[in-house]
C-alpha cells in the first residue's frame, strides 16, 4: 500500500464509505484542502458541508444533524476544533450524545514552525476530561483505517487526533490487529514498559530496539485509545516491568501520562515518567527537531528509560 | 385560530405558568421571569404549529424544537406536559429533587425533549444542522430555535446566523424572546442589542416583528414563517419579563429569584386574576 498521512487516510475511508452511506456527512471550517477531502467535496457534494472559519457552528451543525439520523464527521486542525469548539463538543457531542466523529487535523506540533496558536498540545486533556467523549490517536495509516472504518460503525462521538505527515508504519498491510479500545502490546519485556500514543509509538518502538541491544527488556505499548483508557493493558504493562515511561505529543498534565500515573499508583505502584511535550510554549522547530528537544524522539526515549531503570 | 381554541389557549396560558411557578416554588430554584416571558410563543408553537406529539417521538420527520434559552426549563416542562409528554405532577413534585430526572435544563432524558442545552448561544448552529438534514433528506419537517435576547451576545449565534440563510434554510425558524432584560439589568445598559431586525435581515433572513404575547399574532406568525421560501425566519417577539405577574413585570432581579412563601401566594393570585378574566371575557 502506497504510504499515505493519517488524515489522507481518514479521507480515503470517508471517500471508500459514502459511496455506499448516503447518511456520512463531512463538515469543514475552511479546512478541506489540509484534510486531503477536496475529492470527496467533488464527488459527493450532496454530503459536503463547508461552514466558512466558524468551529462553533462546525460542531453545533454537525450535532444536529447526528441527532437527525446522519454520522455527522467534522474535520478542522486540531487546536481550534479541541479548543475553540470545546464547548460545543463538550454539550452538543458528548452531553447531548449525539454521534459526531471530531477529526482534528495537523495535530500535535505538526505545525512546529507556527507557534502555539496552531498546535494542539492541550486537545487530549481537554477532551479526554469529558464523560462520554473518546480519545483516539492512531499510530499509522493501518491504524487509522480500522479506527475510522469502526467510528463510523458505532454511534457514539470520538475525537481523532491525527498529524499532518506521512508517518512511518508500525503495522503492515496484513497484519494490524484491531479491537477497538484494546491497546496493542507491540513487544513485551521485564524492565521497562513504555507506553505511548499517536506518532510516538513508532519512536518507543525504535528506543526499545536501542535499549534491547543494551540488555534491557522492553515492553511497548501502542495506547491509541487514550479515552477510555485500556486500563487492563496498562497494568498487565506495569506488572511485568520495573519502571513505566509513557510518551505523547502533548502537554505533560492531564494527558495520557497522567492518567496512566494515575492507575499504576492506585494499583500496582511502579516508578513512572511521563515523556511529552513542556509545560510551556513550544520552541520553534520541525515536529522531529522539536521530539529531538523535548527528549520525545527514539535516543531520548532510550535516555530517559535507561535512568529511570538506573534509579530503581 | 377559531374563537374556542383562542379561548383554551387563553385559559391554559395561565395555568402553565402556574406549574411553572410550582415547579420553581418547591424546588427552590429556577427561572421564571425568563419562563413567563416566553412561554406564550412555546404555548402557541405546541399547540398549533409544531408536529410533534409523544407517538411521534421516534418520527423521522418529526418537528423539532430547540429551547436554546434553556434556564427557561419550567416552561418547558409545563408545556411538554399540557402536550402530553410527561406527567406535569411529577414534574412538581422532584423538579430539582436529589436524583430528579427533572434538572434545571433541558436534557435529552425527558421524553421530547431532543438537545440537552443550557449553555447560551448553542441552539442555532445546531438547529440549523437539523434543518440542513431535512434538506439532505427530503423530510418536510421544520425546525424551531428560542433564544433570549441576552443570548444574543453568543458569537456563536452569528455563526448560526450566517450558516441559516447561507445553506437556504427556510424550514427553519428562531425566535428571539425579546423581554430587554438580562441577569444585569437592561440590555441596552449591558450590550446594546436594539436594531435587531435590521441585523438579521442584514444576514439574510425573513424577519417578523410581533407582541409576544399575542396569542394570534403569534400564530400568524409563524404561519408567515412556514409560507416563506428561500431563507430562515426570525420571529422577534417583544415580550415582557415575568409576563402575567405585576410583583415579577420587568423587573431583573426575578431572572431567578426563588418567591418566598407570601410572594408564591401573591403570584398565585395575580394568574388566578388573569385566568379570571378570561373566562369572563
Ligand atoms: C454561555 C452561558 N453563559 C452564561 C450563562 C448564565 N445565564 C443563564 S441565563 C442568563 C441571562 C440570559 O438572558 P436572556 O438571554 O435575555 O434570557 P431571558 O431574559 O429571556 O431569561 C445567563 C447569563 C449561561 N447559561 N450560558
Amino acid at each position: 500500500m502506497a504510504n499515505l498521512a493519517n488524515r489522507a487516510v481518514i479521507a480515503d475511508v470517508l471517500m471508500k464509505r459514502a459511496a455506499s452511506d448516503r447518511d456520512i456527512v463531512v463538515l469543514c471550517s475552511d479546512s478541506r484542502g489540509s484534510a486531503a477531502l477536496d475529492p470527496f467535496y467533488e464527488t459527493y457534494p450532496e454530503q459536503a458541508v463547508e461552514v466558512g472559519i466558524a468551529e462553533q457552528d462546525l460542531v453545533g451543525m454537525a450535532a444536529g444533524l447526528a441527532r437527525c439520523g446522519k454520522k455527522a464527521v467534522a474535520v478542522s486542525p486540531a487546536s481550534f476544533l479541541a479548543t475553540r469548539s470545546f464547548e460545543q463538543a463538550r454539550v452538543d457531542c458528548a452531553y447531548s450524545d449525539t454521534n459526531v466523529t471530531l477529526v482534528g487535523i495537523s495535530g500535535g506540533v505538526s505545525y512546529g514552525e507556527l507557534g502555539m496558536t496552531h498546535q494542539s498540545a492541550q486537545d487530549i486533556a481537554a477532551l479526554a476530561a469529558v464523560p462520554n467523549m473518546r480519545v483516539y490517536l492512531p499510530s499509522d495509516q493501518h491504524q487509522t483505517r480500522k479506527l475510522m472504518n469502526a467510528l463510523l460503525d458505532d454511534e457514539k462521538c470520538a475525537y481523532v487526533r491525527v498529524g499532518r505527515s506521512v508517518v512511518p508504519d508500525v503495522y503492515a498491510d496484513d497484519d494490524c490487529p484491531f479491537e477497538l479500545d484494546h491497546a496493542n502490546v507491540l513487544r513485551e519485556g521485564s524492565d521497562v514498559a513504555l507506553i505511548a500514543t499517536g506518532e510516538l509509538v513508532h519512536a518507543c518502538l525504535e528506543a526499545a530496539k536501542a535499549l534491547e541491544a543494551e540488555g534491557v527488556s522492553t515492553t511497548v505499548v501502542d495506547m491509541y485509545c487514550v479515552k477510555p483508557l485500556d486500563v487492563e493493558a496498562v497494568l498487565r504493562a506495569a506488572r511485568g516491568a520495573k519502571v513505566v515511561l509513557t510518551a505523547e505529543e502533548a502537554a505533560p498534565f492531564g494527558g495520557l501520562g497522567s492518567m496512566v500515573a494515575q492507575v499504576v499508583g492506585e494499583t500496582c505502584p511502579r516508578p513512572v515518567k511521563t515523556l511529552a511535550l513542556p509545560d510551556a510554549p513550544v520552541k520553534t522547530g520541525t515536529k522531529a527537531q522539536i521530539f529531538e528537544r523535548y527528549g520525545l524522539d527514539a535516543a531520548g526515549i532510550a535516555k530517559s528509560a535507561g535512568e529511570l531503570l538506573a534509579k530503581a | 385560530m377559531e374563537r374556542k381554541e383562542l379561548t383554551e389557549l387563553e385559559d391554559l396560558r395561565w395555568k402553565l405558568r402556574g406549574d411553572a411557578l410550582d415547579m420553581v416554588f418547591n424546588g427552590k430554584t429556577g427561572h421564571l421571569g425568563g419562563d413567563f416571558s416566553v412561554l406564550d410563543a412555546m404555548l402557541v408553537l405546541y399547540f398549533r404549529h409544531l408536529n410533534m406529539s409523544p407517538e411521534q417521538r421516534d418520527d423521522k420527520n418529526r418537528d423539532r424544537f430547540l429551547l436554546s434559552k434553556g434556564h427557561a426549563v419550567e416552561a418547558f416542562y409545563a408545556v411538554l406536559a399540557a402536550a402530553g409528554f410527561i406527567d406535569v405532577k411529577e414534574v412538581i413534585g422532584t423538579y430539582a429533587k436529589n436524583g430528579s430526572p427533572y434538572i434545571g435544563h433541558p436534557n435529552r432524558g425527558i421524553p421530547g425533549i431532543e438537545m440537552n442545552t443550557g449553555s447560551l448561544g448553542h441552539g442555532l448552529p445546531i438547529a440549523c444542522g437539523m434543518a440542513l438534514a431535512a434538506k439532505m433528506d427530503g423530510l418536510s419537517y421544520r425546525t424551531y430555535c428560542f433564544m433570549g435576547d441576552g443570548e444574543l451576545a453568543e458569537g456563536s449565534v452569528w455563526e448560526g446566523a450566517m450558516s441559516g440563510s447561507n445553506f437556504e434554510l427556510d424550514n427553519l425558524c428562531g425566535l428571539i424572546d425579546r423581554n430587554r432584560l438580562q441577569i444585569s439589568g437592561d440590555t441596552e445598559a449591558v450590550m446594546k442589542l436594539d436594531s435587531q431586525a435590521e441585523r438579521w435581515k442584514a444576514f439574510g433572513w425573513h424577519v417578523i416583528e410581533v407582541d409576544g404575547h399575542d396569542l394570534e399574532a403569534l400564530d400568524d406568525a409563524f404561519s408567515e414563517a412556514e409560507a416563506t421560501k428561500g431563507a430562515p425566519t426570525m420571529i422577534i417577539a417583544n415580550t415582557v419579563k415575568g409576563y402575567g405577574s405585576p410583583l415579577m413585570e420587568n423587573k431583573a432581579g426575578w431572572h431567578h429569584q426563588v418567591p418566598n412563601a407570601e410572594q408564591y401566594e401573591q403570584i398565585k393570585a395575580e394568574l388566578k386574576a388573569r385566568a379570571e378574566e378570561v373566562r369572563h371575557g
